[in-house]
């Protein structure tokens, strides 16, 4: 067989030329072998080809032990074609989302309905056949248990708490449930689209804001995109500051999460303790650049900020202090015999499902498999300083849990040392013009997992695509497998224990 | 048990003495309602205008330089981009409105929120229930909207609380630019609120469509579904932001009092 892939690394612009020349049954082929070898399906999207020129698919597969990427693509010979989903579970919702952005039917996918309800980008062409109105959200066929008793609950978009809509299907016999399907879409801002031809005036500032408590994350994926189609690499002081914002973002978002599962089995003193810490940290991250949530921090070539040496010593015993205030607090769960009790056995995900469906993040290290973006493809201040990959037993909301609480240690031990050791030197790089043709895979260990964006530019060295994938697009199918089995009572427990993002989803 | 009561007593009393004491010390970098020192601004120049993200800023021979806060994101890019340095964010966190217009500003200056009419204040003023809705906000917003829930800025403590359901609630908070996925949503929630009913519109995406505005998929913020009382701007607005828009809402806050402060 003739070489269906190009190797590429993190943050490394390809020549679109190096990608060889291959068919859609090639590329089916290999996709679902080596991802049946332990690949993972990083991405899978496809592209126009120019305006009326057809369709390129692309896929993108992660060899994490070898940090390395393998990028394919080939043209969509019409408006449908196997499904690779059948023989490749972890592209489902990737071809739903091709489906319904490109007008393009993968034939024989289990269940192929729309995943963010909105007109399909060439009008005319729509997998399902559907007239150029608007579509109604969430109005499709659900998943249905049939029987005496079974009984379905319907939940949203209008949820109770202050938080972004979705919209769920749970089937229940009696208190359990048996099946829950979950339809979002809600907030879907067009961001994709927004994004051809950029980048644009607001492009960074729609990255700042694709999903806003990950603002370090996605902003720091898109700049090394443009960097490495620009050809500069960031001065290292501010790829120092780079992750000192990255797991300052995790550090404040971990704490939220541990306070709020507390909360979510009635442990009222640690959610009000976390609550209040994690404004700590999200403060720090406001010392350096005036956010809360490092908005104007993360900027194409470096930094936005620099920190003096006095900041950054008043940084460190903020961050000690905060960092202490959380030990004290979460120590309170695991020495309290009721929280444990919940926490344990429930929303369970098997290793063998995360594997197979793709989940990536806390939620995937928390079933024992040691993914982490930081590790596997390290970019920028990961290249030299290590963060030791942290895994727990079981894939219950204990285990996920328990990986926050190590990630957070580690994190706040991180940032300690980086302040402590930032290189002199300039923050940031200016940036040249932007290669033509080229692709480029950008990925990022965001504090729900991993951020992936992939950059392809055409001729002028504008955006032909900017694929964009949060780790809440993978792992919300494993929220839907959580509650199997699980009373219905425990669907805020389990929710909060992904904690996962409606508008990274829904872009 | 007994060590959840020492550590109570360890982690001790948190809350702020704002407002009838100090507001809390903002950060140094913090970028609150900014300035135009229009003298010195170069004839002709139009460098703020053209990087605004949001085209939040107008140049006009008639108005002079304008900047419309609630399209504003309160980014570093104008003042960054400036020759002159003539744009600076000052560290003034009071930037909420009752009306749109009022949100622009450079001359006249920021039409600071007032109190709701005598006759809401006496059916909220003591005890107001909102119910949060986001139509297509990032969760920057909902994020700081939520922190006002916690031990350090306790909302409850002025009567005010986020409630579950719309038919328990005097009003909405509304995050986001309104996505067209949304839009039915949010007609069905406001129309669930029994009236008389308010509404805030909460960030740069609810009052304008913020960094969205463009977008086809979004409505430009909250006016364009229901009708807006309080307009709270930012990107997200800091937590001390939003507290200080609904207390003026509910006269709390000395108006006249508070903007001669400032300086």
């Amino acid at each position: 067989m003739s070489e269906v892939f190009a190797s590429t690394r993190n943050g490394v612009a390809l020549p679109l030329a190096h990608l060889p020349r291959t068919a859609l049954a090639e590329l089916r082929r290999a996709v679902v072998d080596r991802v049946a070898a332990g690949r993972r399906l990083a991405a899978l999207f496809a592209a126009l080809d120019g305006p009326g020129a057809g369709v390129f698919l692309y896929a993108v597969l992660a060899d994490d032990p070898e940090g390395r990427l393998e990028v394919a693509r080939c043209r969509l010979p019409g408006d449908a074609y196997p499904s690779f989903t059948p023989d490749c579970p972890q592209a489902h919702a990737f071809e739903r989302e091709i489906a319904e952005q490109l007008g393009v039917r993968p034939e024989g996918h289990p269940w192929l309905k729309p995943l963010r309800f909105r007109r399909s980008w060439r009008p005319g062409h729509d997998a399902w056949g559907r007239t150029d109105e608007h579509p109604l959200p969430g109005v499709a066929d659900f998943f249905r248990v049939e029987g005496d008793e079974v009984h379905e609950v319907a939940v949203g978009p209008v949820h109770a708490g202050v938080i972004e809509p979705g919209h769920f299907r749970f089937q229940c016999h009696g208190e359990q449930v048996f099946h829950l399907e979950i339809a979002l879409g809600y907030q879907h801002r067009a961001i994709e689209e927004a994004l051809l031809g950029g980048p644009h005036r607001a492009t960074l500032a729609q990255m700042e804001t694709l999903a806003g408590d990950t603002t370090a994350g996605h902003t720091i994926a898109y700049c090394q995109a443009l960097e490495a189609l620009a050809r500069v690499t960031p001065p290292s002081r501010g790829q120092w500051l780079r992750g000192v914002a990255l797991e300052l973002e995790r550090l404040a978002n971990h704490t939220g999460d541990l306070g709020a599962l507390a909360g979510d089995v009635g442990y009222l003193p640690t959610q009000s303790f976390c609550g209040r810490i994690r404004g700590d940290f999200l403060n720090l991250t406001a010392a350096l650049c005036g956010s809360r949530f490092g908005r104007g921090l993360i900027r194409p070539g470096g930094t936005g900020f620099d920190l003096s040496p006095t900041q950054a010593e008043a940084l460190g015993r903020r961050l000690d202090a905060a960092t202490e205030d959380l030990r004290r607090a979460v120590e309170l769960l695991w020495t309290t015999s009721s929280v444990v009790a919940r926490f344990e056995n429930t929303g369970r995900v098997s290793a063998q499902d995360c594997r197979e469906l793709g989940f990536v993040g806390p939620a995937a290290r928390a079933c024992g498999v040691a993914l982490d973006v930081r590790t596997d493809h390290p970019a920028g201040v990961y290249q030299f300083a290590q963060v030791p990959v942290t895994t727990a037993h079981g894939g219950d909301v204990n285990a996920r849990a328990v990986v926050r609480w190590l990630e957070a240690q580690r994190s706040a031990l991180f940032v300690r040392e980086q302040l402590a050791g930032l290189p002199g030197g300039p923050v940031r790089a200016p940036l040249g013009p932007r290669a033509a043709d080229r692709l480029v895979v950008s990925l990022v260990e965001g504090w729900r997992g991993e951020i992936c964006h992939v950059a392809v530019t055409d001729a002028a060295g504008r955006f032909a695509r900017y694929k964009v994938i949060d780790p809440s697009f993978h792992n919300w199918f494993a929220l839907a497998l959580a509650l199997r089995g699980e009373p219905i009572s425990d669907f805020p427990l389990c929710n909060k224990s992904f904690n996962l993002s409606y508008c990274g989803h829904d872009l | 048990m007994i060590k959840a009561i020492l550590e109570r007593a360890r982690q001790g009393h948190r809350t702020l003495a704002w407002p009838d004491g100090p507001p809390p010390a903002l950060p140094e970098r913090f970028r609150g309602l900014p300035q135009v020192d229009t003298a010195r601004c170069p004839e002709g120049c139009r460098v703020c205008a053209d990087v605004c993200p949001t085209r939040a800023i107008t140049i006009e021979e008639s108005a002079g330089v304008q900047i419309d806060l609630g399209a504003c994101l309160f980014c570093p890019e104008c003042s960054e981009a400036c020759p002159e340095g003539a744009i600076t964010y000052t560290s003034d966190y009071r930037l909420a409105s009752r009306t749109r217009e009022g949100l622009v500003v450079g001359e006249p200056p920021l039409a600071l929120a007032t109190a709701l009419d005598e006759r809401l204040r006496r059916l909220f003023g003591r005890s107001l229930k909102l119910r949060v809705v986001s139509a297509g906000g990032c969760n920057g917003c909902e994020s700081d909207v939520n922190v006002l829930q916690t031990v350090v800025w306790d909302l409850g403590r002025f009567g005010i609380q986020i409630v579950a359901s719309p038919r328990h609630a005097d009003g909405l908070i509304l995050t986001g630019p309104v996505t067209e996925n949304m839009r039915l949503a949010l007609e069905k929630t406001y129309a669930a609120v029994p009236a008389p009913k308010i509404v805030i519109a909460v960030g740069a995406c609810a009052i304008s469509g913020g960094p969205f505005r463009d977008s086809p998929e979004q409505h430009g913020g909250a006016a364009s579904t229901v009708p807006v009382d309080l307009y709270i701007p930012g990107c997200p607005p800091h937590p001390l932001t939003i507290l200080d828009g609904l207390l003026r809402l509910l006269g709390k806050l000395e108006a006249e009092g508070r903007v001669q402060e400032s300086g």
